[in-house]
């Protein structure tokens, strides 16, 4: 066997994390099994017919692009990316009468801990992102886009390549699609390697071939985004929704979730359950639900905390958690956030110092270093639980955790130093009496297996 | 000197930019010579540099940045593992060990027959996949338990000895 034989025996199918049919009315993951990701799959699922029902080529009169915004406004889809930016209202902002080039770039740059939904969604239904990338960009105006993919998944961005291939082999991409006077032209550009480029301004300085390293905002991308032109970023799954909205129309989409929250939501279920993957489920699903749909707890263990939404969202202890439905102001109400939608479950025997100093090992490792209080932060707050962890926190050490955490929330260009401030914040705030011995005694309160 | 099969390769990344923008192809072009060199040397920078009409720091900018490329030779397998919180509660830190004791190296060290050179990573976006690892840059391995991180060495060993 060659080495690249013996590398792709290795290579995940898709059979656990997405294909278990575990879904709840799934409108992205519906109907996939690893092997329909082509062009004439992709059809035969009915794709490729909200672009054609907006260019009026299967005998209606087509959407105007005010008509496509308006869908996605009534539909109530919020970005997937994380921050829940409602998409329609974002789509407006694009200035209509500008001269110049706009662009639309689509942000795979996955790398929040916990999150995992893109790829399979890229992997397995590429097509569905092209096609909403298209929509996105008759909406606006828009005749380029770029789709920025994460560098670790080198084989989903090459997967990626292909379907832009067929697509425009097809006429569904490039100049005059399907001959109507509607133009676009869409290719892929991949990272390497730092999880800052997932952030809108540091991915458009990686696009251009930069360092990358945030933009102060304002401006918006809107106004002044990639190459300094007007430019609208989404996430993948923000754009893969577009298409469901446009043949189901905006209020069956809200209909389907809840009021402000429409549609479905991909939930990267990791950790400690029994059976880790992406869970498609309807907004304001019960945790309880999805923790059940992804089997329970690991070996039937009680559950001790949830980290609702990437690594960046404050902890939730299992009480709080219970009560919550999936959805952002659910989430936001019980004190921490929707963001990417991973759900990073932890078990009872889990050491909440360790699980901090690993994320805030993460957080100074990829702070981009253009900010003071990031930068010199991120590493106040990994030494500080460094000691805690072994063994030499001093007294006073919590309230100086709590003091860093504090002076680095706010005060920085773009959102890492919140997203490293916050889990920090959550965990004093939730679990206090575990750092509170760990400081006094020197030793662990719980003990982790593996 | 780029040679002509990599120059081609360069050229399809540098026309999906505005004529003006050849800049933006820098990290694709840098992912390729790494896949044919193994690593991106000053001179390989210098040479994109020329190639893309920027300046020789422009580039070394980038290539020092992002976490994936390497500045120095590794084996002939790099072996990344992910040990970021979701996938140390499912054994990523374990893998690590593991593939440490078996390959007899440190993290961070190469084997000393030049085969594989051992490295941590941050997440990889594959966290369901736990423990997960990403060899030479392109090539995803999922769910690897001690088992499969043993057929994996021991099937890249046999692929060697077999060239
Ligand atoms: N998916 C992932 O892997 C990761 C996601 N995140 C998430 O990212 C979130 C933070 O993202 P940010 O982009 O900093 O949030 P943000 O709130 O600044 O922006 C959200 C979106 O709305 C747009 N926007 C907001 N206000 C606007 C205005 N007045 N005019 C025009 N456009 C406007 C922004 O351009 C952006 O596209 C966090 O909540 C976190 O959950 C963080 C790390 C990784
Ligand atoms: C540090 C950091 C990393 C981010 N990483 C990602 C990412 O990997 N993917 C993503 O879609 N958004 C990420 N975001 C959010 C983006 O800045 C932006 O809000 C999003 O792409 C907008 O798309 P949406 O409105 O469809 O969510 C990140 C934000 C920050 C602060
Ligand atoms: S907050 Fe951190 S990552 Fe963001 S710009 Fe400042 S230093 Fe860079
Ligand atoms: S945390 Fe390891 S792949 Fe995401």
């Amino acid at each position: 066997m060659s080495a690249s034989e013996v590398l792709e025996r290795f290579r995940a199918q898709g059979t656990e994390t997405c294909f278990h049919g575990r879904h709840i009315s799934p409108q992205i993951y519906a109907g996939l099994d690893g092997r329909n990701w082509r062009l004439k799959d992709y059809e035969a699922r009915g794709g490729y017919q909200a672009l054609r029902k907006i260019l009026g080529l299967d005998g209606g009169p087509g959407l105007t692009p005010e008509q496509v915004i308006a869908e996605v406004k009534e539909s109530a889809l919020r970005g997937r990316g994380g921050a829940g930016f409602p998409t329609g209202l974002k789509w407006s902002f694009m200035p209509r009468q500008f001269p110049g080039q706009k662009y639309l770039v689509c942000n795979s740059d996955e790398g929040e801990p916990g999150t995992c939904k893109d790829r399979d969604i890229l992997n397995y239904n590429p097509h569905l992102v092209i096609e909403g990338m298209a929509i996105a960009a008759y909406a606006m105006g828009i005749t380029v886009g770029y789709n920025y993919i994460h560098g670790e998944i080198f084989q989903t961005y090459e997967r990626f390549e292909e379907a832009l291939a067929e697509a425009r082999e097809a006429g569904y991409l490039g100049p005059r699609i399907l001959g109507t006077d509607f133009s676009f032209e869409l290719y892929a550009h991949h990272g390497f390697g730092a999880y800052i480029c997932g952030e809108e301004t540091a991915l458009l300085e990686s696009l251009e071939g930069k360092k990358g390293q945030p933009r102060f905002k304002p401006p918006f991308p809107a106004s002044f985004g990639l190459y300094g032109k007007p430019t609208t970023i989404n996430n993948t799954e923000t754009f893969a929704a577009v298409p469901w909205i446009i043949r189901n129309g905006g209020k069956a989409y809200l209909e389907c979730g809840k009021p402000n929250n429409g549609g479905t939501k991909i939930f990267s279920m990791v950790g400690d359950v029994e059976r880790p993957g992406n869970y498609e489920v309807p907004m304001g699903t019960p945790f309880s639900k999805l923790l059940e749909l992804a089997g329970g707890v690991r070996g039937g263990r009680p559950l001790k905390a949830v980290i609702p939404g990437g690594s960046s969202a404050p902890v939730l202890p299992a009480s709080i958690m219970m009560d919550c439905t999936m959805d952002y102001d659910s989430i936001a109400k019980a004190g921490s956030m929707l963001g990417s939608g991973a759900v990073i479950v932890m078990d009872d025997t889990r050491c909440m110092v360790r699980s901090l100093l690993r994320l805030s090992y993460f957080y100074m490792h990829e702070s981009c270093g253009q900010c003071t209080p990031c930068r010199e932060g991120t590493g106040w707050l990994w030494r500080i639980v460094d000691r805690i962890e072994h063994g030499q926190g001093r007294p006073g050490d919590l309230d100086l955790l709590d003091n860093v955490a504090h002076n680095i929330m706010g005060r920085t260009i773009c959102a890492l130093g919140d997203a490293a401030a916050m889990p920090v914040r959550g965990m004093l705030k939730h679990f206090r009496s575990e750092f509170e011995h760990h400081v006094e005694h020197g030793t662990c309160l719980v003990s982790a297996h593996g | 000197m780029i040679p002509e099969a990599t120059k081609a390769r360069f050229d399809r990344e540098v026309a999906k930019y505005p004529p003006e923008q050849r800049q933006s192809a820098v990290m694709a072009c840098l992912a390729i010579i790494q896949q044919e060199q193994g690593y991106v040397s000053l001179e390989a920078e210098r040479d994109l540099a020329e190639y893309l009409g920027i300046a020789p720091m422009a580039v070394h900018e980038v290539t020092t940045f992002y976490n994936m490329y390497n500045r120095e030779p590794v084996g002939r397998y790099k072996l990344n593992v992910c040990t970021n919180l979701p996938c140390q509660l499912r054994n990523g830190g374990h893998a690590l060990e593991y593939l440490a004791q078996k390959l007899g190296i440190g993290v961070g060290e190469t084997t000393p027959d030049g085969l594989f050179t051992l490295q941590q990573c941050e997440c990889l976006g594959a966290c369901a996949d736990a423990p997960v690892m990403l060899v030479n840059d392109r090539s995803m391995c999922s769910f690897m338990t001690d088992e499969r991180l043993d057929q994996l060495v021991d099937g890249l060993k046999a692929a060697e000895v077999q060239k």
